[in-house]
């Protein structure tokens, strides 16, 4: 009767509730599992043969992971014209009240549900086992038990931020729902969040005989005198310190960007005035509140539906036999090449690091060696497993050893020359068939690949710094690339665990191009006259890691110089100046090239701390008039927005989805955006197209937006469009 | 129209706001009823001529809860036709309290009416009555809510006020008060304070440190640093975007004092007061409040001080004598700076930071002691105001008759 639930009734009257999805390696809530989620609550209440029920899964891999994505992200099918947003948090009220009013459920108690939970319990899925009486779980520490809904900017909307809560206090709750941190079952089983942890096979027999020896019960909550653990309401000083201190920190570290954290906070503090059946309705109205959002809708796509997609393959052409990369060799060991070794070798490939001398290459596997003894020292590495990674990897200074190498990555000195040396050598020694990369992120691939003499197995694999930390790679296809070498090297994409997207040539490709004008973008305003501290602060509050003048300083301004240097001298008449050269050219001047000689648009003091340097206002005088901080923020994320939009033009970028993707992974474009794309569509095209006008007309042509977006303006079209995640495929 | 005059102001002296305070011993109820019985003793008023009595106070629950000016007047022995109630515009609420009683005369809707406050710090701490502003993440988020201490920080960062100057700004207030004291210059205001039996508790402002020095402060570390590492500097930041980061210049010695105290104004027509005899001491010339910028919070004294000139007629040249609380130094420094005020024109008894902030009965203090003074030094007008939580500033000017 119900497809996705499993009823079994036993002879001591006890249902067995298994919920498995047909078709599916994992169980979430779609429409099909909520409908029968109901209606097997509502058997169990109603035959007097069923003393009580247990909720189990039938998958081995876990229990329930939450909420199908699919079904927030735009389409939710209303049922019956229900508010949607109130529909679970009604059906799991009903299973733990039996439906009852309060006086008669404080008088008779309801019949016990029980969760028998067998593997990680995510979101909705965890929220029926907290709505459930009695919740026993399997003692594997890998089970995960967590409400992560903020990560995609929306909230647990079926009584998580109101059970939780009352059960480890309101101050733990916070914590967990706004950060999205899992609990393991011993650390559950502490907080009370599950009353039992006991071997697999045992967790539904355990749950049966509760339910066996529990005619009947009564939430926590539900019961008289019941009070919040650490306290909680308006006139509790201990929940309003709570309460205050949590407002606090979020607005520091949402910087007023992501609406989920405050509704988390509002749910909590005024759900603890209230008993369980208002404070469910006050959820639901800020989960309402969150769906409504465009954030929310923007994070699912690209935080989530998209970053999954091109993990699981979509950008992979089809036809192409999967193959694993055993042996990379690795050419240049500095920082790039070092962190792209060591991901490398943590998944198992033999690494080949090869440099100019034995000591540059020992001295890059010493990045792996020290990133190993961290994770030893922390106890979350084994001695064993370290040395068997560290084997993998061979420094050397000769050709010969990249013999046997199934895939090389150049990350040597962004120098044509040098570039042009190191893979004329290489190509000597490797196989006839063996793909080339190059981790370049200035230089045009197809204008490299002239070195090699098979470009069509030449091609770009763009990793960011700190490479074990930045999830993206960003993989660029050269004018004669084929789609045998793409495959492959998605297929090592994939093998090290990170997101790809993929781009065509183009000078600076997708990334670093946008990138670039965050900075440039912030240079050209302290040149005008702003003062740097906005531009630094501004930044943070559009939702960018970090300013602008310190991710320059970072990146180091000689770079930049030597980077505009040499795209100057390739393109000739065809190069388009910029208005940070001037900035650039006096830090240049002034020997300040950021914190690599300690010095830069900040100050690096001793003891570790920076500040803006003071000497900046001689060189760049502080205007009278300041710009609005509105119209800062509108510069540095339109600027990036404009440029992006240009690469989706230029067909640089392949969809709206893969920008988007690769902005927020790749150069940490703001995700409660969704990304360059998504903020295009929020903002509309049309006033967007309006907004960079009048930039450009203010500040020059570069804000200028390109055709594509006037003609999109004028059809009223969109990036994204209802159904259709992946976005606009480039013409 | 009717004009509303001053006929009377008193004080309680201050007490330290602490356990250890001399008026820790007396209830809130206690300190307001022996005001309004102070103003009717010392004016042999029949007090069934007073239509109202209105207190302020901060923190409106337990003791100082259920509308204390009712009950005030109750327990004073007043005619039980004197009706009464409490107000709460937060730290100005004395003052607001003066001008709600002027405002009635002014009307005609009262012949004669109370304005005062009373606090009891150490008996109903600040913030016992809870608010959603600092705790409902609702109001916090949208109004980018911090503490008055950071709101403090940021004037001092945002107008350039060094830990010296608001340190020297807190020895002259303390030298200021302590001469003041030392001349008698309060005397004329000054209710001792008895105990249940009528004997005498308290006869002067304990809290002062007339030994403060530079070096005695700066061995103070300051107050807020903490709060702002939690979260609020960077709230500061992000609604002031121009400052790179917070500086932390306020601490106990140049903040204002925790302490216990009340006091009272009797306000009323020019008839009412020939008809009883009296002899009314100052016209109350122009009130105003405002709302200000509420994360700076405590700017609002610049805004309320031009308001209510306005209001007046009057230019600033027009005052001889301000009165501002110093509820933090960096308050009274910004205040001189946007209004070109002389350290010599203000605050020259001294002020809260030498004796003490009882909340809601500050503004009805001070307003008694600026009246003292222009009959002490014979000068006509002054123009006395406060900064107020959530980013309010109120302000009265009066003139000599």
């Amino acid at each position: 009767m119900t497809e996705t639930i499993k009823f079994e009734v036993d002879s001591d009257g006890i249902a067995l509730l298994t919920i498995d999805l047909p078709n599916q390696s994992m169980n979430v809530y779609n429409q099909a599992l909520i409908r029968d989620t109901e209606t097997v609550i509502d058997r169990v209440l109603g035959d007097d043969a069923i003393i009580g029920a247990v909720w189990t899964s039938g998958k081995s891999i876990g229990f329930l992971a939450g909420a199908d994505l699919n079904m927030l992200g735009g389409d939710g099918a209303t049922t019956d014209g229900e508010d949607p947003a109130f529909v679970m948090n009604r059906i799991f009220r009903k299973m733990e009240t039996g439906g009852k009013d309060r006086k008669l459920l404080a008088k008779e108690g309801t019949k016990p549900f029980a969760a028998a939970v067998n593997g990680l319990a995510l979101g909705g899925g965890l929220e029926l086992v907290l709505a459930s009486h009695y919740r026993v779980c399997a003692d594997n520490p890998k089970i995960q038990l967590g409400l992560p809904e903020c990560q995609v900017g929306v909230l647990p909307g079926a009584g998580g931020t109101q059970r939780l809560p009352r059960i480890i206090g309101q101050q733990a709750a916070l914590q967990a729902i706004t950060t999205g941190r899992p609990f393991k079952p011993a650390e559950a089983l502490g907080l009370g969040i599950i009353q039992e942890v006991v071997p697999l096979g045992d967790v539904v027999a355990k749950a049966k005989a509760w339910v066996k020896a529990t005619p009947s019960v009564t939430a926590l909550w539900d019961k008289k005198g019941f009070k919040f653990p650490g306290g909680a309401g308006a006139m509790h000083p201990g929940s309003a310190m709570t309460m205050m201190g949590a407002s606090a920190m979020a607005q520091k570290q949402t910087q007023h960007n992501y609406p989920a954290i405050q509704a988390v906070l509002s749910c909590i503090y005024e759900g603890g005035c209230l008993d369980m059946d208002n404070a469910i309705r006050v959820e639901s109205a800020y989960f309402s509140k969150l769906l409504q959002d465009p954030t929310a809708r923007n994070m699912i796509r690209s935080l989530f539906i998209n970053k999954q997609a091109v993990e699981k393959g979509a950008l992979r052409p089809e036809g192409i036999e999967k193959k694993k990369v055993k042996r990379l060799g690795m050419l240049g060991a500095g920082l790039m090449g070092a962190g792209i070794a060591y991901v490398s070798a943590k998944v198992g490939i033999e690494v080949v690091l090869f440099d100019i001398s034995k000591e540059a290459a020992e001295k890059g596997k010493d990045y792996s060696r020290n990133l190993n003894q961290k994770a030893v020292s922390r106890g979350k590495l084994p001695e064993t497993k370290s040395n068997a990674m560290l084997d993998l990897i061979t420094p050397t200074d000769s050709y010969a050893d990249l013999a046997d190498c199934d895939l090389i990555i150049e990350a040597v000195f962004e120098d044509p020359a040098i570039k042009k040396s190191v893979t004329e050598q290489t190509e000597a020694v490797i196989g006839k068939d063996i793909v080339f990369s190059s981790n370049t992120s200035t230089m045009p691939i197809s204008g490299l690949a002239e070195n090699f003499t098979r470009p069509h197995q030449f091609i770009g694999i763009h990793f960011f710094s700190p490479v074990d930390k930045m999830p993206l790679v960003e993989i660029i296809m050269g004018e004669k690339t084929d789609d045998e070498t793409l495959a492959l090297a998605l297929d090592y994409v994939s093998q090290i665990r990170k997101t790809p997207i993929v781009v065509n040539d183009s000078r600076g490709f997708f990334t670093s191009r946008t990138f670039g004008t965050y900075v440039q973008e912030g240079y050209a305003m302290v040149m005008e006259g702003v003062k740097p501290a906005l531009v630094e602060n501004v930044g943070k509050m559009a939702g960018m890691p970090v300013g602008p003048l310190a991710v320059g300083d970072e990146v180091a301004i000689d770079l930049s110089h030597k980077v505009a240097k040499a795209t100057k001298a390739a393109l000739g008449n065809a190069y388009v100046s910029s208005p940070a050269e001037g900035f650039v050219e006096k830090m240049m001047e002034l020997e300040r090239y950021g914190r690599k000689n300690g010095k830069g648009s900040y100050q690096y003091n001793e003891d570790g701390t920076k500040e803006i340097w003071k000497g900046l206002g001689d060189h760049f005088v502080v205007a009278d008039v300041q710009p609005s901080a509105d119209e800062v923020r509108s510069r540095l994320l339109t600027r990036q927005a404009v440029e992006a939009a240009r690469c989706f033009e230029e067909g640089v970028l392949l969809t709206a989805s893969s920008g988007d993707v690769g902005a927020i992974f790749g150069i940490g474009f703001p995700p409660y955006t969704g990304g360059p794309f998504s903020y295009i569509d929020t903002v509309g095209v049309a006033e967007f197209v309006i907004e960079s006008d009048r930039l450009a007309d203010a500040y020059g042509e570069r804000f200028r937006p390109p055709q594509l977006l006037r003609d999109m303006a004028e059809k009223g079209e969109t990036f994204y469009t209802a159904g259709n995640p992946t976005g606009r495929v480039a013409a | 129209m009717t004009e509303a005059y001053i006929y009377d102001a008193v004080r309680t002296p201050r007490g330290k706001g602490r356990k250890d305070g001399t008026l820790h011993q007396i209830t809130p109820m206690q300190l307001a009823t022996q005001v309004l019985q102070g103003i009717r003793n010392r004016n042999d008023l029949d007090t069934a001529n007073i239509d109202d009595v209105i207190l302020g106070c901060v923190s409106p629950v337990g003791e100082q809860g259920s509308n204390v000016a009712r009950v005030a007047a109750i327990n004073a022995g007043y005619a039980e036709t004197v009706a009464g109630y409490q107000i709460n515009r937060f730290c100005a609420s004395g003052l607001e309290a003066v001008n709600v009683a002027a405002a009635k005369v002014i009307s005609g809707e009262a012949d004669m009416a109370i304005g005062g406050g009373l606090e009891s710090m150490s008996r109903v701490p600040m913030g016992s009555d809870g608010g959603a502003m600092a705790m409902d993440p609702d109001v916090a988020f949208k109004s980018y809510f911090v503490p008055q201490g950071i709101s403090a920080d940021i004037i001092a960062t945002k107008y350039g006020f060094s830990r010296d100057d608001a340190d020297a700004y807190a020895v002259e207030s303390q030298k200021r008060a302590a001469q003041s004291w030392q001349e008698k210059r309060f005397d004329k205001s000054i209710l001792p304070v008895n105990d249940v039996a009528g004997r005498p508790v308290l006869s002067h402002d304990e809290f002062m440190r007339p030994e403060t020095t530079m070096q005695s402060l700066g061995a103070l570390k300051p107050s807020f640093v903490q709060q702002g590492q939690f979260g609020f500097d960077n709230i500061a930041i992000q609604k002031y975007p121009e400052l790179e980061k917070i500086n932390h210049i306020h601490h106990a010695g140049n903040s204002s004092g925790i302490v216990d105290g009340a006091a009272g104004v009797l306000v009323g027509s020019k008839e009412i007061g020939e008809k009883l005899g009296l002899t009314p001491r100052a016209k109350i010339r122009a009130m105003a409040s405002v709302g200000s910028e509420p994360t700076i919070m405590l700017t609002g004294p610049e805004f309320a001080a031009q308001k209510v000139l306005k209001r007046a007629g009057m230019s600033k040249s027009d005052i001889e004598l301000w009165e501002l609380n110093e509820a933090f130094a960096s308050v009274v420094l910004r205040f001189m700076q946007a209004l070109d005020i002389d350290h010599s024109d203000i605050n020259v008894n001294g002020g809260a930071i030498a004796m003490g902030h009882p909340l809601g009965a500050t503004g009805a203090m001070i307003l008694g002691t600026v009246l003292d003074e222009l009959e002490r030094s014979g000068k006509e007008t002054a123009l006395a105001t406060l900064c107020i939580g959530a980013g309010m500033g109120t302000a009265t000017v009066i003139e000599r008759v």
